[in-house]
């Protein structure tokens, strides 16, 4: 095959470039999408079809320690779902932790061509890296977790900002991260140090530090914007799943003070009522604030019913599902830097919190103004696998669809949202905003989410059908760096994506103060802490624009 | 005489060490097939340090050379030796459905032999 | 910082030193080592901060004079052993492979590639360490914790059926009885260390409380201690049962659940003996009943060098951890059915590539017995009784000391390696890629799709 590729009579959306289902032609070469191929290029006739970029998971987790941990844990899951090698894949396991490699080919196979591990620990960066290189087709990179970093609140405990700043790009750097997580801000110390105790306020003081998640989330946000990293501090709010937790949500905003900030999952995040009463939905509040504020983006987080599982850096919310299961369950402490929890989950339609996520979820997409900010994810594995953005993105598009669907839900839960009145449908330009625009625009990734000269030749070809879930579930064409990876909805070539990663500059004495602190608290050496670039493989360092 | 014991294989020093050197080197080989018993055990069945004992199991049986350990150390009744080629003699090949061979906790029976 | 420096000694010898090296022996995988390296002899002649252990594994690997394939005993070239190897593999219709663990992460990966390659069967040596562990935490879960944060926080540190200060030399004093920590500024001290075993050890003395328990027995006294955690009866003749008193258990109760930060590290004590996963199993559980009254995590206590990796490795291509068969061209995971000692044992292989561990001295009589009838091929920096049974053996540099790569600790941390001196042998993972590649051009006719 020529690597100039010709696509032809497709309809296009890209909305970035404001184009909205007109008939264009597009030209291939060389990975990425030019002004003109030669006559010599291989045509595809797309005529009836819908031509999008490649899409982008803003949030997902599919690499690194806490992934293989639950993929250790679900022998059960994965034998039900067995994904075989073809004659140019890798064979695998799915289910709702699905192996690597069926996890880059399952993403592909839905038009996805990037995907982002939105939580890894630095110390076992390295592990991150790994699988994210046996993870194929699909570009990817992960924000590494310093929220409960040790180092870092210390120096912000003794007021040293500018040293805070640079140890947050001397980690980045040293672990190859795409931007910096945040999850339940200051709760680490309270779980491993007072007997799994959590904190309950971002106001409240941090034991030994005498500082506050409300200030650290400041100053990460206020750091992050001074580096100019690609993607702003990616956020997972104080006291997710516990009801009232709506003002949590809105004061952490706040703290960004009109600085780019994200928020994870932000349905997780929306609960109005009281602490220890049912909640109800509190998205109102949330999308409000959302809406009027043009820094802030947020994913959806949106719960799918069936099978999920909790896997997240907040360990004291793994607890409390813990606590209403019995099941197996996992904790993993990481010295100095970050807990986690794993919980095997179900979302039942019959269950009235289940519903009121479900429904909350939907809200959130229904009441946004501004689909470049609002975006597609199921948190995956935590609201559900990746594997339902088809039947979601039906849910969007389809509002007789809704209506089926809603019958079949905790009809007192429902009593609790808006959801019943909402009569939207998503566009296919929307729902092309909301799965590649948006967060390519969201991630700083200039050559992504869009079909414009010179963008990546990441492109996803539909045929069209009335079902939406039927049409997103299974592409006759994905184009992967101008490769064609899936043709007439079979793989006909293996491919391997890219790392994405940013580098921060910094001042290099940063080194020499965290080094002592190495020495005293942590397991490994300094010196054999940072990454070396062996661990890129094939990567692209996305630019940064810093402020100062 | 013959007595009937448990076996504990496990890990030593001079096992771990000597694995370095090679598996195939005399030290490896005198490390792996030396037992330890407890010294009021080894008095009852006449035994000295560096004797002969064979050890049977329902697996197999392997000879191998005893060295006393003092009572508190090691109850009456176990047997103590390093890892290696012999203890694998005594082995079953049963894992139970779990890939893990009973290697910890084998029934033995103790003979003292003659010396030659 | 620069990591080796080269000077001349004294004798006019060529010496590198480097620095934060890393000893790949033990689970512990230390990576703070210097080591002074005879860059003329080829060997290693200090290794500073190293265990008993770690310098026997450091001077013990020097270059020795053989051949770098032998295929039926005589030499032959790499490219002839590697075609031999991929004939072997291809023509079989029950290919396995075992061992890995003494191998970095990069080699494993190829080595799980080739299997799904061939449909063959890949299995480590956690089937034969802490499968059962492995097993038990498919049940339960775990709660655990790396090895920094123990050091950091424990002030009760629980040793089950495990002695460290032989077969992890360092454990003790490098993170979890002696060394300062962030909260525990008195470091041993500041702790308490509590030892459970079928008989004194050299590990003993390092314990405040020693609890002697009957042989196969840890079940009943791990049960017995889960009830009286949950404030239930245990059976009256518990004493006579385990050989542990009830005031022992009640106040090992006490203890743990008024530690501020508890630790159970399970040994093959439990694994290996009675019981097995059910033994990790009930101490997982209790683990995670602790942490209604306070913060308890346990951890086992890993043996080879990146028997940790190889569970990672093979689990993030498979879904599974061990034991694990490609014959139906999907990986499926059976312990008893898939694990190395059960498929030989019931003579089910017809060829086996055992990379660096030696099966043929460690396994049960009637499987060395199958292995030495089926072809076999080897890959291990030393001789063996598993290479001396082989068709094609290839002789390979050491991990760690001829090598880099990725090596996970028994706490899961990824550390990267720092080679000392060059091998005139190929690496495993050089080797194994060479089989991969003729593996897949032998099976499709034309070369692999991916570029290495």
């Amino acid at each position: 095959m020529s690597s100039e590729l010709k696509i032809v009579n497709g309809r296009l959306y890209d909305p970035a470039n404001n184009v909205d289902g007109e008939v264009h032609d597009l030209c291939i070469k060389a990975g990425k999408i030019v002004g003109s191929v030669s006559a010599s290029a291989t045509r595809i006739d797309a005529h009836g079809m819908v031509v999008m970029p490649g899409a982008v998971d803003i949030h997902c987790h599919i690499a690194g320690p806490k992934v293989n941990l639950a993929r250790k844990l679900l022998p059960e899951d994965h034998r039900l779902d067995v994904h075989p090698k073809t004659a140019v894949t890798r064979s695998g396991t799915g289910g709702i932790v699905p192996s690597t490699f069926a996890t880059g080919y399952r993403y592909a196979t839905m038009g996805y061509t990037t995907a982002m591990e939105a939580a890894v620990p630095p110390i076992t960066a390295r592990h991150a890296l790994e699988e994210l290189d046996d993870t194929p087709v699909i570009d990817k990179g992960f924000y590494v977790l310093l929220g409960n970093n040790a180092f870092l609140y210390k120096l912000l405990k003794e007021g040293r900002k500018t040293e805070f700043k640079e140890a947050i790009a001397w980690w980045v750097n040293a672990v190859h991260a795409y931007t910096v997580k945040l999850v339940n801000t200051g709760s680490d110390e309270l779980w491993k140090g007072r007997k799994n105790a959590n904190i309950t306020d971002v106001n409240e003081t941090i034991d030994h530090y005498d500082i506050t998640p409300n200030h650290v989330i400041e100053s990460f946000v206020e750091a992050a914007h001074e580096l100019g990293l690609p993607h702003p501090p990616h956020i997972h709010c104080n006291n997710l799943g516990h009801s009232g937790n709506v003002a949590t949500t809105l004061d952490t905003m706040k703290a960004a003070q009109g600085r780019r900030v994200h928020i994870a999952h932000v349905q997780f995040h929306s609960f109005g009522g009281q602490l220890n009463e049912n909640p109800v939905s509190g998205v109102r509040e949330i999308i409000d604030y959302i809406n009027a504020h043009q820094n802030i983006t947020t994913d959806v987080g949106q719960v799918m019913f069936g099978k999920a599982t909790a896997m997240t850096a907040d360990a004291p919310l793994a607890w409390m599902l813990r606590n209403v299961r019995f099941d197996k369950w996992v904790n993993a402490d990481t010295e100095c830097e970050s807990g986690c929890g794993i919980i095997p989950f179900s979302y039942q339609q019959r269950v009235y919190t289940h519903t009121l996520q479900w429904a909350m979820g939907l809200e959130l997409f229904l009441l946004s103004e501004d689909p470049w900010r609002v975006l597609l994810s199921t948190d995956h594995p935590n609201g559900g696998s990746f594997m339902n953005y088809p039947k979601l993105i039906r849910l969007l598009m389809d509002s007789a669809y809704r209506r089926e669907a809603l019958q079949q839900v905790n009809q007192k839960a429902l009593d609790k949202t808006q959801l019943r009145d909402l009569q939207r449908e998503y566009t296919l330009n929307e729902i092309a905003i909301i799965t590649r625009a948006g967060p390519a625009r969201a991630l700083g990734l200039a050559n992504k989410g869009h079909l414009g000269i010179g963008a990546d030749a990441d492109i996803t070809i539909y045929t069209e059908a009335e079902d939406k879930e039927q049409m997103f579930n299974a592409p006759r064409y994905v184009i992967k760096d101008g490769v064609m990876v899936i043709e007439d909805h079979e793989f006909a070539t293996d491919h391997k994506g890219k790392l994405l990663h940013s580098k921060p500059g910094y001042n290099q004495d940063i080194a020499a103060q965290i080094e002592p602190f190495f020495e005293d608290y942590y397991s490994v050496k300094f010196n054999n802490y940072a990454i070396s670039d062996d661990y890129l493989h094939h990567h692209e360092e996305i630019p940064t624009h810093p402020k100062v | 005489m013959t007595e009937t014991m448990l076996l504990i294989p496990g890990r030593s020093r001079n096992q771990g060490t000597s694995l370095n050197e090679g598996k195939l080197k005399d030290e490896y080989l005198r490390v792996t097939s030396t037992a330890e018993l407890n010294e009021k055990d080894m008095q009852r069945l006449q035994l000295n340090d560096g004797d002969k004992i064979q050890l049977k199991s329902d697996a197999g049986r392997t000879v191998v050379k005893c060295k006393a350990k003092k009572a508190e150390d090691l109850p009456s009744g176990m047997i103590f030796i390093p890892y290696g080629p012999p203890s694998s003699q005594l082995m079953g090949a049963d894992t139970g459905a779990s890939g893990m061979p009973m290697s910890k906790h084998l029934q033995v029976q103790v003979t003292k032999l003659k010396k030659r | 910082m620069p990591a080796a420096t080269q000077t001349k000694s004294q004798e006019n010898k060529n010496i590198k030193i480097v620095k934060d090296a890393t000893c790949t022996f033990c689970g512990c995988v230390c990576d703070d080592m210097e080591l002074t390296v005879d860059l003329d002899e080829h060997r290693i002649t200090k290794a500073k901060r190293a265990c008993v252990l770690g310098r026997a594994w450091f001077y013990e690997h020097t270059l020795e004079d053989r051949p770098v394939v032998l295929i039926d005993g005589k030499p032959a070239s790499l490219e002839e052993g590697i075609e031999t190897a991929a004939q072997i593999l291809v023509n079989a219709k029950f290919p396995i492979t075992y061992g890995l663990s003494d191998s970095p992460c990069e080699a494993q990966r190829v080595a799980v590639n080739i299997m799904d390659t061939v449909n063959g069967n890949i299995d480590t040596t956690t089937s034969v360490c802490h499968g059962p562990s492995g097993m038990a935490f498919q049940g339960v879960g775990e709660s655990t914790a790396t090895l920094g944060e123990i050091r950091n926080r424990a002030d009760l540190v629980i040793y089950w059926g495990g002695n460290p200060a032989e077969s992890h030399p360092r454990h003790f004093t490098k993170y979890a009885v002696t060394p300062k920590g962030m909260y525990i500024p008195n470091g041993k001290k500041d702790r308490t260390v509590v030892l459970v075993d079928v008989r004194k050890t050299p590990s003993t003395p390092v314990a405040d409380i020693f609890v002697r328990i009957k042989p196969g027995k840890d079940f009943e006294v791990l049960w017995a201690l889960r009830a009286l955690v949950k404030g239930k009866r245990i059976n009256a003749n518990i004493e006579a049962e385990t050989g542990v008193s009830r005031e022992l258990l009640d106040d090992l109760v006490e203890r743990m659940k008024n530690a501020q930060y508890g630790v159970l590290f399970l040994g093959m004590g439990l694994t290996m003996t009675r019981g097995r996963h059910f033994n990790s199993g009930a101490i997982y559980s209790l683990a995670a009943d602790l942490n209604e009254y306070t913060h308890f995590v346990a951890k086992p206590v890993r043996g080879h060098g990146n028997v940790t990796g190889a569970d990672n490795v093979v689990s993030w291509q498979t879904g599974y951890p061990f034991g694990v068969n490609f014959n139906r061209g999907f990986p499926r995971f059976n312990p008893g059915e898939f694990t190395t000692s059960d498929v030989l044992a019931r003579g089910e292989a017809d060829a086996a590539m055992i990379i660096a561990s030696d099966p043929a001295a460690n396994f049960s009589r009637k499987a060395i017995e199958h292995l030495k009838k089926i072809p076999v091929i080897t890959l291990d920096a030393k001789e063996t009784h598993t290479t001396k049974i082989s068709k094609v053996r290839f002789a390979v540099a050491t991990y760690g000391i001829n090598t880099g790569g990725t090596v996970y600790r028994m706490d899961d941390v990824p550390i990267s390696l720092r080679p000392a001196f060059d091998s005139p042998f190929p690496s495993d993972q050089e080797v194994l890629e060479g089989i991969r590649v003729r593996v897949t051009a032998l099976l499709t006719g034309h070369n692999p799709r991916i570029a290495a």
